[in-house]
């Protein structure tokens, strides 16, 4: 089976991020692969190895994105491709949709996407179902386990409710969640590999796509409103006079 | 303003932030008239469209068809797109869930829009919709505005205000048809072993790493390290549901406790997990770390149980005690039971 598994590269998690100027800022901090993404790249190796198939990495961004891209060759991805152009600076999920959409076309034969469920920057997790609804594609959301049988993929697809499975035929667009499997190490051999690679780069030419304008812009960026820091440690002589001081203060505050 | 709201529902049962969606609608200003028109999709849900009438939808529009029966991206996004062109609202709401995110997706796609999601403040001003929503995690948020019409708004649950219900209230109910090419087919479910769910809940105790931390408990012969640690972090998450219980309310974690396999991924809050917005947070042995701050921003009032007296959490609480959680949780449980008399 030929899939794609989509990336992204953000802030690392633990990066202190804040507003700057209107800019979003996040220090020295590095730029890693999106950690749902790596689940994805787990995901999509998972039924490469299940197939015998075969894996690109998939990136829509600046040229340092590479990184990221690396970390999923190092993971056991086949190859990796990255889309880069400066009319892309300024996209939203719907152009990235776009943008996807056709480089998958261009790819050919693709039987299988895999995205992560959301980035940990604007975190709209819109892109996955905008893809697949471009391509034509079924939407098989919020994967927590995948199989294929044939032209068959069924998924178990995890969500508040409970886990439904759904099935559908390929080519697939599916997201997935981390009940798939915490995302394997890249091995020694694999970082050799990643750091060799040539990743070409294509622009929105070779993909023949232009993008729409975005539909939603920012007018503001902000600090989150400050919390009143003033605890109020609770103390008393025993456990059970802390805890009913403790239940009468909460009490008092109406929030039950 | 004409303004749809879609009524989320899984197998009959509406998520509650439809109502708030239906709240948020009828309470914009402005110059124009106001209609809200709540879409009901499913099979057999007439009484989600009464509901949304007591909540105080205008009329409802009721694609019920066989077809329906299992929410499917696809048939449901059709459905939508067709109504929301030929009846173009400007503005078209949605709770924030598993399924909304996928729907309006779609259908914004389909209508050359985008989606705004995860919304926590609307400000309405005659035409310009401006949305406040988090990113980052909720480490920054930001205001945005959609230049295209209808514009989609996904509503972060317990962030607005839930209209009271008014029972016997009526009004028309008008069939519409619905879309039924489906590209999956749903072929089984499992109910969550989840209790109170964490987006909906008004309170949330939850636990961190500290919860196995308890030394005078004596655990079973035969386990291995790994194991024992398990268990005993179990035994500490049963004083924190125990308190959840009493108090109604969802248990959480700290993704270090995920991450150690204490408790499943689902009660994870903050990071890579949910961001929350409760009433009440009760930290129990969680110290803090950055991620696990940003997503409890939004409660409303944070009490932290920290055997260090320098734990970050303490920095963001209201009340604090420096102590033993294993002491103080099933006090403070004892405490409420009495006080709420349970």
């Amino acid at each position: 089976m030929k899939i794609i598994a989509c990336i992204k590269q953000v802030p690392d998690s633990e990066a202190k991020v804040k507003a700057e100027g209107g800019k979003v800022s996040w220090g020295d901090a590095p730029l890693v692969i999106n950690p749902f993404d790596e689940y994805a790249v787990e995901g999509a190796l998972q039924q490469k190895e299940a197939t015998n198939g075969t894996v690109t990495a998939f990136c829509v961004g600046p040229e340092s994105a590479k990184e990221a891209l690396k970390h999923a060759l190092a993971m056991g991805a086949d190859d990796a491709i990255l889309v880069s152009d400066s009319a892309l600076n300024d996209l939203d999920t719907v152009g990235a949709a776009r943008v996807l959409a056709a480089a998958i076309n261009k790819i050919g034969g693709v039987e299988m996407v895999v995205f992560g469920r959301q980035t940990l920057d604007s975190g709209s997790g819109l892109t996955p179902a905008q893809t697949a609804r471009v391509l034509g594609w079924p939407m098989l959301g919020l994967a927590g386990q995948i199989k294929v049988e044939g032209e068959s993929v069924t998924v178990e697809r995890v969500i508040e409710e409970g886990r439904q499975i759904v099935k559908a035929k390929s080519p697939v667009v599916i997201s997935v969640v981390q009940s798939i499997g915490e995302p394997r190490y890249p091995s020694f051999m694999g970082i050799r590999k990643a750091s060799k690679a040539e990743i070409p780069i294509w622009s929105l030419n070779d993909l023949g796509v232009s993008v729409p304008a975005p539909v939603v812009t920012r007018t503001e960026l902000m600090n989150p409103p400050a919390r009143d820091t003033n605890v109020e440690i609770i103390t008393g002589e025993s456990p059970a006079e802390i805890a009913d001081k403790l239940a009468d203060k909460i009490l008092a505050e109406k929030v039950l | 303003m004409k303004t749809f709201v879609y009524i989320d529902h899984f197998k009959g049962e509406a998520q509650p932030a439809s109502w708030e969606a239906l709240g948020l609608a009828k309470s914009f200003g402005g110059s124009s008239p106001l209609t809200t028109t709540a879409l009901v999709f499913g099979s057999g849900v007439d009484d989600v469209a009464k509901a949304a009438l007591e909540y105080g939808a205008d009329e409802v529009l009721l694609a019920d068809d066989p077809a329906l029966l299992d929410y499917r991206a696809e048939t449901y996004a059709a459905t939508l797109s067709a109504l929301a062109s030929s009846l173009n609202p400007d503005l078209i709401l949605f709770p924030t869930t598993a399924r909304t995110r996928e729907l309006s997706a779609m259908s914004a796609l389909d209508l050359n829009s985008n989606v705004i999601t995860d919304a926590t403040a609307v400000e309405v001003n005659d035409d310009n919709i401006v949305v406040t929503r988090p990113i980052y995690e909720a480490k920054l948020f930001e205001k945005v505005t959609a230049s295209a019409k209808p514009q989609f708004i996904t509503l972060r649950g317990r962030a607005f205000p839930k209209p009271d219900q008014e029972t016997g209230r009526t009004g028309t109910i008008t069939k519409v048809d619905a879309k039924t090419d489906a590209l999956s087919t749903v072929e089984g479910y499992s109910v969550a072993e989840v209790g109170v769910s964490l987006n909906d809940a008004g309170v949330i105790v939850s636990g961190g790493r500290g919860v196995s931390n308890n030394p005078s408990l004596q655990p079973p012969a035969g386990l291995d390290d790994k194991q024992t640690e398990v268990w005993r972090a179990q035994q500490g998450f049963k004083l924190v549901g125990e308190l959840a219980s009493v108090l109604g309310g969802a248990v959480g974690a700290s993704r270090a406790a995920v991450d150690a396999g204490y408790i499943p991924y689902s009660n994870q809050v903050g990071q890579t997990g949910k961001v929350v917005a409760p009433d009440l947070y009760i930290a129990c042995g969680i110290s803090g770390a950055i991620q696990h701050l940003a997503g409890i921003r939004s409660a409303k009032m944070v009490v932290a149980i920290n055997k260090d007296t320098d734990a970050p959490i303490f920095k963001v609480a209201r009340y604090g005690v420096v102590g033993d959680l294993f002491v103080i949780v099933p006090a403070l449980t004892e405490a409420f039971k009495k006080k709420l008399g349970k």
